[in-house]
């Protein structure tokens, strides 16, 4: 029996919080929406904060003394706060606002990277990273002249961590991985590897782009020394992202971009950066999304993250069994505790773009393709996969027209 | 939608026509659409005048880049190299007989990309595409 709270999660008085998800994609289709790990749905209580905020706030922040300004900066800042206590940092100080998970890690790359990384150092990420903390390290490596080296995947979408504790033996200077693989939904162990990667020296990046949005995350407990996530798979608006630094790390890199806002004061031939967090944050930022951003987190909190996670660990259960009845299909990924709410198949010799399609004609949105982990397919030997992924408004009514849909590409196909 | 699965695009990618290699042939070229895994290999011999005479393509990929493929590489038997070269991307979408968003075009269109670089040669291929 699912407790009093587990139910409100997925009663239909959360689901009416998300305006899209009353739309039919056809007359009569209503929509199925399985792809919240690409990008989730928004609550009206974040579409109305952005828009509250034009219709009475709107003016540029930090500067202006007008009431306006003042109104404005307060709730941004008000937001940052927020967002600390979201993720338990010990400062607002050390939340910086980005574009987005991949601008964070973008960020840690140039800022970071080129200050503390020499020839010849390791840097360490894993076979299952998204192409947003893989192609910012190889640009680095390629421009220090440094060594990527990787965490195995193993069979069952679980890292290696016999060959990880071998690798640190190469005393690597930064270890960079996923908290959850977009793909196998495997939240990987990142206490236990941030502990070791301390241990052997390194700095832990954690692109938390899929956890942050289904898990409770607490970045002290974790440990991290940089922790990246997107507002737009959370509730939030796109265009914002979340930047999480050690104090002491952040204090030792220079800015990023140059302009107004980062800097204290400005001569013809140089500048003083500003304090953290502002020095990271240069010209006119997107004031209306962090404040969405702000509305998305007290959204998540209002609900608790771990409502959220006991919500699609059921639902990913029962994806999962009645996935596995559908015959030729297989999923990828762990089972067991460490699976987050994200489900990807081949299904015998269709191509992942056809089931795709053919979903669609039943209001189904799921992805097909290599869902930007391009190495992580080739290391199962596939071109791409299908994926549904799950969110605190999805249902199990909802799995089962997702299987239904499935046997009718079998029928199709066979 | 529904007009994209319709009988002749699911029948020709369950019982493809011109599905093969040809060794030797005159013109061969193959290419893949990375973002999706789709790809298409295509073959063909040509008589002295010019004329295709036989035609092949082999491959892996979805439904429709598959059955594009075929109806694409049956069409070009018996018509010249310049013929070929003139053939649109309305020609193709006209055999498939669908309409077709931003992104499955690109898995319908990827044979006529293959067959084009291999009559052409890949350097005249964008310019030409872009003017399709």
């Amino acid at each position: 029996m699912p407790s009093s709270s587990a139910s409100a999660v997925r009663g239909t008085s959360l689901r009416a919080e998300f305006p899209v998800l009353a739309r039919e994609t056809r007359p009569g289709v209503p929509l199925i929406y399985l792809d919240s790990a690409a990008t989730s749905q928004k609550p009206r209580q974040v579409i109305e904060a952005m828009t509250w905020y034009y219709e009475h706030q709107n003016a540029n922040i930090h500067r202006g003394v007008h009431q306006l300004a003042e109104e404005a900066t307060e709730a941004y800042e008000d937001a940052r706060r927020r967002v600390a206590r979201f993720i338990q940092a010990p400062s607002s100080r050390q939340v910086v606002f980005t574009r987005n998970a991949t601008e964070s890690i973008n960020l840690v790359a140039h800022a970071w990277g080129r200050t503390h990384v020499k020839p010849g150092d390791v840097l360490l990420l894993t076979e299952m990273e998204h192409h947003s903390n893989l192609v910012p390290w190889q640009m680095l490596a390629a421009e220090r002249g440094a060594i990527l080296e990787f965490i195995p995947v193993r069979e069952d979408g679980r890292l290696d961590m016999d060959v990880y504790r071998s690798l640190l033996e190469r005393q690597p200077v930064l270890v960079a991985l996923t908290h959850m693989s977009n793909v196998l939904g495997t939240i990987n162990p990142v206490e236990t590897i941030t502990a070791l990667a301390h241990q052997a020296g390194a700095t832990v990046l954690l692109d938390a782009a899929q956890s942050v949005p289904h898990l409770p995350v607490d970045v002290q407990a974790i440990d991290a020394d940089f922790l990246a996530f997107s507002a737009h798979k959370m509730c939030g608006p796109t265009g914002i992202g979340v930047l999480y630094g050690r104090e002491t790390l952040l204090q030792s890199m220079p800015p990023f971009l140059g302009g107004g806002d980062m800097i204290k004061r400005v001569r013809l031939r140089e500048f003083t950066p500003n304090e953290l967090p502002h020095k990271f944050e240069a010209g006119t930022p997107p004031i209306a999304e962090v404040i969405g951003l702000g509305a998305a987190v007290d959204f998540l909190a209002r609900v608790g993250m771990a409502e959220v996670r006991r919500h699609e660990q059921q639902l990913v259960a029962y994806a999962l069994e009645r996935l596995e009845e559908v015959p030729e299909l297989r999923h990828y990924g762990p089972q067991g505790e460490d699976k987050g709410g994200v489900v990807a198949f081949s299904f015998g010799n269709v191509h992942p773009h056809d089931v795709a399609q053919i979903l669609d004609r039943d209001g189904i949105a799921v992805r097909a393709g290599h869902h930007c982990a391009m190495p992580l397919h080739e290391r199962f030997g596939l071109p791409a996969t299908t994926r549904a992924s799950l969110y605190l408004y999805n249902d199990e009514s909802e799995i089962d027209k997702l299987v239904d849909g499935l046997y009718k590409v079998r029928t199709l196909f066979r | 939608m529904d007009d994209l699965y319709r009988e002749q695009i699911i029948d020709r990618y369950k019982n493809p026509l011109m599905r093969g290699e040809l060794d030797p042939h005159d013109y061969s070229y193959e290419d893949d659409n990375p973002l999706c895994g789709d790809r298409i290999r295509i073959d063909l011999r040509v008589d002295g005048q010019g004329q295709i005479t036989e035609a092949a393509f082999s491959g892996t990929g979805c439904a429709i880049s598959q059955a594009s493929a075929d109806l694409l590489v049956e069409s070009v038997v018996g018509k010249s190299l310049d013929e070929v070269k003139s053939l649109s991307k309305e020609d193709l979408l006209g055999m498939l007989g669908i309409e077709l968003g931003p992104v499955r075009l690109k898995c319908a269109l990827l044979s006529l990309k293959v067959l084009k670089a291999g009559v052409y040669g890949v350097d005249q291929l964008e310019a030409d595409l872009a003017d399709a």
